[in-house]
């Protein structure tokens, strides 16, 4: 009875991984929906971090000003333990999500990535580390932006 | 078809910096062309890393990357010679990797 069930079950489980498998090849774990919120709110709420906690063990490297919005260089450390994912938004994009990075054992929760950045706006990066998500922000002012054009 | 991709990895203490640049339009659908029409979206939307043939960095990014994308991790406990691999797939299913040695 049990050993039937199991052989079912298998059975299932192997015919679910040969329909996933072609699917696979053209993306994607890409999170359409969070990369299509067109509000932070919706963004951070997609991504399972509505509420995160300020942290200063999240440090942003970007410049105070930026004379080209279209690409503006972004340095992102975390200095929480057990630093599990990075993401990088910009409030006040079009798209605000830019990206966002998983880190496994033998990679440091480090990132640099150049973004192109529509105005002025708060750089936010949100961290999750331990279960838990915790955010910081900076300011890049922005004299020429980089979205349309 | 897909530009080519440069890489860059140097070990600093037990960390191995590793600097990226993926040759990519990375169109937002924003833009419009000479004819006034507007360009679709054309933009890498995963990027992986691997060190030693096992998966250490998942990306995914937006259109709202700069074109031609550079990008830079770190790796931690990688020793000279380690073989580095980093792919990418954009949202038209093209896809291009690239691979070197820590240096």
């Amino acid at each position: 009875m049990f050993a039937i069930r199991r052989m079912t079950l298998k059975a299932a489980s192997v015919a679910a991984l040969l329909l996933l498998q072609p699917l696979r090849a053209l993306a994607t774990g890409w999170n359409k929906e969070a990369f299509g919120s067109k509000s932070l709110a919706e963004a951070l709420k997609s991504l399972g971090a509505a509420s995160p906690a300020d942290s200063k063990d999240i440090v942003i490297d970007a410049p105070q000003i930026a004379e080209n919005g279209a690409a503006v260089p972004i340095e992102v450390t975390s200095n929480l333990p057990n630093t599990k994912s990075i993401a990088v938004l910009i409030d006040k994009n079009a798209f605000p999500l830019i990206a966002k990075f998983d880190f496994m054992e033998g990679a440091a929760p480090f990132v640099r990535v150049n973004v192109k950045m529509g105005e002025s706006s708060n750089v936010r990066v949100v961290a999750e580390a331990g279960g838990r998500f915790f955010t910081a922000v900076k300011e890049v002012k922005v004299t020429i932006g980089g979205c349309g054009g | 078809m897909a530009e080519p991709m440069k890489i860059r990895a140097t070990l600093k203490g037990d960390t191995a910096d590793v600097r990226v640049l993926m040759g990519h339009p990375m169109e937002t659908g924003q833009r419009k062309d000479s004819a006034g029409k507007i360009v679709p979206t054309h933009f890498i939307q995963e990027v992986t890393v691997k060190l030693n043939g096992k998966t250490v960095i998942e990306g995914q990014i937006s259109q709202a990357v700069s074109r031609n994308p550079v990008f830079s991790f770190r790796l931690k406990g990688a020793k000279g010679g380690d073989k580095i691999e980093i792919s990418w797939l954009d949202n038209k299913g093209e896809t291009n990797k690239t691979e070197t040695a820590v240096a």
